[in-house]
């Protein structure tokens, strides 16, 4: 069979980046796996020769692995969590951001919650987890809604993607094979439509609970302890709204290189962005209003560990981190964004870059004061990561990116069909919803 | 049977020879002083000092620190696996070829009393030798802590099975209270009430550690009094 040019498509610039892959992605991919093959060799060694190759110590046993592991989980709420409330509170203008948002969730996902096995001491005795796991202990409780988020989350990223997958088939887009095997022999036809549209429904609302109980198991782990600084109930949903705070930030910034590198302004317009940050500028108040609340409890409680757990974190060591953090997390976000000469696209970009890291100092300033200020009187603990947990870090961004960048190298990061379908569509369907809002007309007077 | 431990702080002179005896008895890894100044030393038993007061009215005092053996354990609750739990006689042990690693007992210990096995246990030449053959020696990647000498108990029993009686007071000890040479740690069954822990943790200065929290723990100390 002869293979037909690519005929043009209304949405050809989504679909681009796969036909014609530049040459700097095949750069960027082979740097990325220089860094991957390097943090292996590091993690290798660590495995060989103990966790005493990280700057761990007693008491602050617990460092970079375990506040990655938070601070990926709490990125991951980006997509899934987002998108599908977007979608189920009907905004139009979700269509070109729910795939992206997803991807997130997907890809870091997998890598935070292969966190926890980083920090092991003896990951050669993890299937011990299965046989002879405890459910009583938080984190068996976090195997369980992290595996059950991820099956669920890439499902839902799958789902929507086949009729995009069909049109990449039906073009002829290399390797076919692929795109055939994806598609599922997806034709548009009315009912299946009907179908993928009642798998999407079900999956968004079953998404939603599972998101929010992941963060909340992950506060759990800290919350279960009676440790000063971690025994505190607010730590579920103050976990909750770090994680979709940080993760809008993490949508807003990939929006933004996505828009500049495939030339997407048509799609990801200013209006996007604009909604997108009025969100963020919310999630960061609510933020605020659970820093303060948690802070000022402990402050008035007074009691003496948690005080020098407090002090520790207001005015000791941990000074310039938490400061730094209320900076990143409200004054900068609340400048850039509740004001609109600066809340353009490079504004938005510095505040979102600016709560990824400010979320991730959060992470710091949960798991190590508490830590470090043990109740008995032992020295304060110091806790100063090494190389082979920086290198880790720094590996765990360059999968991300990679796995990022794979997914746009083979699929579209905007979704083809729902944009086509809100062109045709979306007017209409919103004019009778709106209508069906106004008050009914008056009835007809009964005849007498 | 319930093992508890006193400490009588009005005896004891802060020596330290409880600390090494623990050590030597249950072939604690000795570190490296590089790796102890970050906080990595292996101590079961350690000696803890708290300055109270301010000058010129600063005093210092110093108290030998074991694990509790709570009765209920915040450490146990955590651990995903059951590499440590509370045995009937209500030691909380450890399980070394069971645990994972993850330390997240050490994180929940409100004494911060375990330890962590960060690189593979070494010992010099002739401390090699000295080891006791009684005690297994921890792989790397586990968490270890004081476990009342639990060898000495089984040992114990075994040598009252054998002579076809019960377990008798003083038929086991545990290597800081035997090696105090002021007398001032006393361990026996805190249930048995002939035994002299049984008065001395009735005793009106009896007290423990953070005692406020719940975790209600076996080991007692005699407050000192001037």
């Amino acid at each position: 069979m002869e293979k037909a040019p690519a005929a043009p498509h209304p949405d050809y610039d989504l679909l681009r980046p796969i036909e014609n892959p530049g040459k700097s992605f095949y750069y960027i991919v082979a740097v990325l796996l220089v860094i991957i093959l390097y943090t292996g060799y590091v993690y290798i060694r660590q495995v060989y020769y103990g966790l005493g190759v990280t700057g761990m110590a007693q008491p602050v046993t617990w460092g970079f692995y375990i506040i990655n592991f938070v601070f990926f989980i709490g990125i991951s709420h980006a997509g899934t969590l987002i998108s599908a409330i977007l979608r189920l509170s009907k905004a139009e203008w979700r269509r070109p951001i729910t795939r992206m948002a997803e991807v997130i969730t997907a890809i870091v996902l997998a890598i935070g919650g292969l966190h926890p096995i980083l920090d092991l001491g003896r990951p050669d005795r993890m299937t011990h987890l299965f046989y002879n796991g405890r459910l009583q202990s938080p984190l068996l409780w976090d195997i369980v809604s992290i595996t059950a988020y991820f099956t669920a989350s890439t499902v839902y990223l799958y789902i929507p993607m086949i009729p995009d997958i069909a049109i990449l088939r039906d073009r002829g887009v290399k390797p076919r094979w692929l795109y055939e095997f994806l598609s599922w022999g997806w034709q548009g036809t009315e009912q299946q439509h009907k179908v993928l549209d009642r798998a999407m429904n079900i999956l968004m609302v079953v998404v939603i609970p599972i998101a929010v109980s992941v963060h909340t198991i992950i506060s759990y782990i800290f919350a279960m302890t009676v440790q000063p600084g971690w025994h505190s109930t607010i730590f579920g949903p103050y976990f909750v709204v770090g994680a979709i705070f940080s993760g809008i930030a993490a949508i807003l910034v990939l929006m933004i290189v996505f828009r500049k590198i495939f030339h997407l302004e048509r799609y990801l317009k200013l209006i996007h962005f604009n909604y997108l940050s009025v969100l963020l500028l919310v999630m960061s108040l609510l933020w605020f209003y659970f820093t303060f609340s948690e802070y000022l409890t402990g402050y008035y409680g007074h009691e003496p560990n948690e005080m020098r757990v407090f002090w520790y974190k207001f005015s000791g060591a941990f000074a310039p981190y938490f400061w730094t953090m209320v900076t990143c997390n409200f004054l900068l976000p609340l400048i850039l964004l509740s004001n609109r000469k600066t809340r353009t696209i490079p504004g938005i970009l510095i505040a979102s870059i600016s709560v990824i890291i400010g979320m991730w100092l959060e992470r710091l300033i949960i798991v190590v004061p508490s830590l470090a200020n043990p109740r008995l009187s032992y020295p304060t603990g110091i806790y100063i990561p090494s190389h082979t947990e920086w290198m880790l870090f720094l590996g765990g961004v360059s999968v991300f990116i990679l796995g990022y960048m794979m997914f746009a190298r083979f699929f579209p990061v905007i979704s083809v069909w729902e944009i086509q379908e809100g062109r045709q569509e979306s007017a209409k369907t919103v004019t009778e919803r709106i209508t069906s809002y106004m008050p009914d007309p008056e009835p007809p007077l009964a005849k007498g | 049977m319930k093992w508890g431990m006193v400490i009588d702080l009005q005896k004891c002179t802060g020596c330290g020879e409880c600390v090494a005896a623990c050590k030597l008895e249950n072939n604690v890894a000795i570190v490296e002083p590089k790796e102890s100044e970050m906080g990595r030393t292996m101590l079961w038993m350690d000696m803890l000092t708290v300055y109270e007061g301010e000058y010129p009215r600063l005093r210092v005092r110093q108290f030998p620190r074991p694990c509790m053996h709570c009765d209920h354990p915040p450490c146990t609750k955590v651990c995903p696996v059951r590499a440590t739990y509370k045995n009937e006689e209500g030691i909380v042990t450890q399980i070394y070829p069971q645990c994972i690693g993850c330390r997240y007992c050490m994180a929940a210990c409100p004494y911060t009393v375990k330890s962590f096995n960060w690189y593979k246990p070494e010992w010099a030449p002739g401390i090699r030798e000295t080891a006791n053959p009684d005690v297994s020696v921890r792989p790397v990647g586990v968490v270890e802590k004081c476990t009342f000498c639990v060898h000495r108990l089984q040992k114990a029993k075994e040598q009252a099975k054998s002579e076809g009686r019960n377990l008798r007071d003083g038929d086991f000890q545990t290597a800081c209270a035997e090696s105090c040479p002021a007398g001032a740690i006393v361990f026996g069954d805190l249930e048995n009430t002939s035994h002299r822990v049984n008065p001395l943790s009735r005793s009106p200065r009896a007290t423990r550690l953070l005692e406020d929290l719940g975790t209600e723990p076996k080991v007692i100390y005699l407050k000192e009094v001037d």
